[in-house]
């Protein structure tokens, strides 16, 4: 058997073939399909198959994240949509309003184990990367294709190898790292290629850490990414499935790359030398670092989305925030990414805190970050968020600005009303 | 397969928000009404005023960002026959290729196309026509040649499965 990357073993798996070259196609047959709120408009492609019913209904996942509770009857009736879609085709895996993001929420679920192929109608998709999956996302029409034949084509992708070592200072995170490498190598550094990390530094990052880094690889162009899984993360799904399949029969599911396996590029980081960055309007890869950007105005904060709406994410607003008020002329918006966050942060007290600081909340879901509601920007407001992408009228509003940093910026942000450093918050 | 238009030159990652906006994801479904929309955050003009068989020619990274399908079937629905670009982002190509629009790849021509001046492309023969010269562009693969023959992966896909239909 020859030498390979994760991505060709990832791929000769779920194409039931030994090995696979780089740059060849296979036809995957992926272990779950994933589609959201764009379920109803999937369902209509996919009628004009002609086919009774969907071949595989228990590889379907569908949430309603993207406009949730709905914003419009438009949005309402599509939702309607959805729910008779699901009910008419048996769909078991069907997470309503509330519940949260797609990818937060199908991890919570653990309906995705190391090793396996999710294919989603969503750009973000490469989320799973970080239980050692291989997630790809794909548009409405190869969804409706893939609910009728269970299988699609792909090519396999060249990888390239980031190299982790050190550990990060303290308020600097993982979404840092990711928007450091992102404008280091630009929006298309990884097009088509599968982003492949390594180190020993990783095994030091929680989950809530990890799962920042391949969802957010989607900005480089990427195809997939992969963080290799260890006994933090079978331990975590195991957890989720209450045991009913163990540490050690999840673990058996991982794919590690081999040693000398081919990369089109290496790239090292070292985490001790990375400070805040900020991506600043209108393109994700326009990252600066935080001392570049200081001391600008902020009108909106928004912390949440499946980049950085997690426990830890809220719990690091509420540290910074904790006894303080949000500035004055400066409002903050909380969104956690699902109903088990939510929970958890009430639990933990971080809400009260929030809510005490001023701070308001949203229902689990992806909130404003695409532009549907629960947060839109006014023409000439500056909103500092910690979703994951900051083009032009993303939020709804051309003419407003989005900047994007890691949750203890944007916290900062919010406690003086400009662009903060939150090491300058630090207690000496 | 002949397409000939004039050309909408823009620059490099034009990304699916700028494209067609989020905020339109779930409330049109019409073709058409998508069509009103096309590069509505980049160039206002754009919807009002292109034709039918015009062609747009990009830089690098076009159609980043989003999977939205509408990104692809906005501009086919305004009337667009082709895009050529230095590159192009996955998702939004294979969504190009599966809706049955031309995705391009042709630096030279990125490079020497002229905003509102002529162009024609031919498939079959891989050749752009712009101003007396002619730029060549690669085979598409295999897949991509049969998804566009069929006219869309839905037409290649009802074929399939009449096939295992027999």
């Amino acid at each position: 058997m020859s030498i390979q990357t994760f991505a060709q073993k990832a791929l000769a798996k779920a194409a039931g073939l030994q090995n696979v070259s780089i740059g060849s196609t296979v036809d995957a047959r992926p272990d779950k399909i994933l589609s959201h709120d764009n379920t109803a408009a999937i369902s209509t492609i996919f009628n004009q198959f002609g086919l009774e019913n969907v071949l595989q209904p228990e590889k379907l996942v569908v949430t309603l994240d993207h406009a949730a509770p709905p914003p419009t009857p438009i949005h309402a009736r599509n939702h309607a949509e959805v729910r008779k879609f699901v009910a008419r085709h048996n769909i078991e895996h069907f997470f309503e309003v509330g519940r949260g993001i797609c990818h937060q929420v199908i991890s919570e679920e653990a309906l995705i184990l190391p090793g396996q192929l999710i294919i989603g109608a969503d750009s973000h998709t490469t989320h799973f990367g970080w239980l050692g999956a291989f997630g790809a996302g794909v548009g409405r029409t190869e969804i409706a294709a893939l609910w009728a034949t269970g299988e699609l084509w792909m090519r396999v992708p060249n990888s390239i190898l980031v190299k982790l070592t050190g550990q990060l200072n303290s308020s600097v995170t993982t979404k840092d790292l990711c928007l450091h490498l992102i404008g280091q190598v630009s929006s298309d550094g990884g097009l088509y290629a599968s982003i492949e990390f390594c180190g020993e530094s990783i095994s030091e990052l929680s989950i809530d850490s990890r799962t920042v880094i391949p969802n957010m690889m989607a900005e480089l162009g990427a195809k997939n990414a992969y963080l290799p899984p260890d006994k933090q993360v079978f331990e975590w799904l195991a957890n989720k499935l209450k045991h009913r399949l163990s540490v050690e029969a999840i673990s058996k599911l991982a794919i590690y790359p081999d040693i000398g396996a081919t990369y089109s590029e290496v790239i090292e980081i070292d985490l001790e030398k990375l400070e805040p960055q900020v991506s600043v309007p209108h393109q994700v890869d326009n990252v600066q670092p935080i001392s570049v950007v200081a001391g600008k105005q902020v009108d909106q904060v928004f912390i949440g989305t499946c980049t950085n709406g997690r426990l830890e994410d809220i719990s690091i607003a509420a540290e910074i925030l904790r006894g303080q008020k949000i500035a004055t002329g400066t409002r903050m918006i909380i969104i956690p990414a699902s109903s088990q966050v939510l929970r958890s942060a009430i639990d933990l007290g971080y809400i009260s805190i929030l809510l005490e600081a001023g701070a308001t909340l949203g229902t689990p879901g992806c909130g404003p970050c695409m532009g549907n509601h629960l947060g839109i920007p006014a023409a000439g407001e500056i909103c500092m968020s910690t979703g994951n992408r900051n083009f032009r009228g993303r939020m709804g509003e051309p003419d407003a600005e989005i900047y994007l940093a890691s949750p203890a910026v944007a916290a900062a942000t919010a406690l003086t009303g400009t662009i903060t450093d939150p090491r300058s918050l630090e207690v000496s | 397969m002949n397409f000939s238009g004039q050309i909408w030159k823009y620059g490099n990652d034009i990304n699916t928000d700028v494209i067609f906006p989020g905020k339109y994801t779930y409330t049109l479904r019409d073709p058409k009404e998508m069509g009103k929309h096309a590069l509505e955050d980049l160039d206002p003009e754009f919807a009002s005023n292109v034709q039918i068989g015009d062609i747009i020619f990009a830089g690098k990274n076009f159609g980043n960002g989003s999977s939205r399908e509408q990104a692809v079937v906005c501009l086919k629905a305004a009337g667009v026959s082709a895009v050529v670009a230095i590159s192009f982002a996955r998702i939004w190509y294979r969504n190009a290729i599966n809706n049955g629009l031309p995705a391009i790849i042709c630096p030279e021509a990125v490079k020497a196309a002229v905003h509102g001046k002529h162009a024609t492309v031919n498939i079959g023969g891989q050749v752009i026509n712009m101003q007396d010269q002619t730029y060549s562009f690669p085979p598409f693969s295999e897949t991509a040649t049969e998804i566009l023959k069929y006219g869309s992966l839905i037409g290649y896909i009802q074929n399939k499965l009449a096939d295992i239909g027999d």
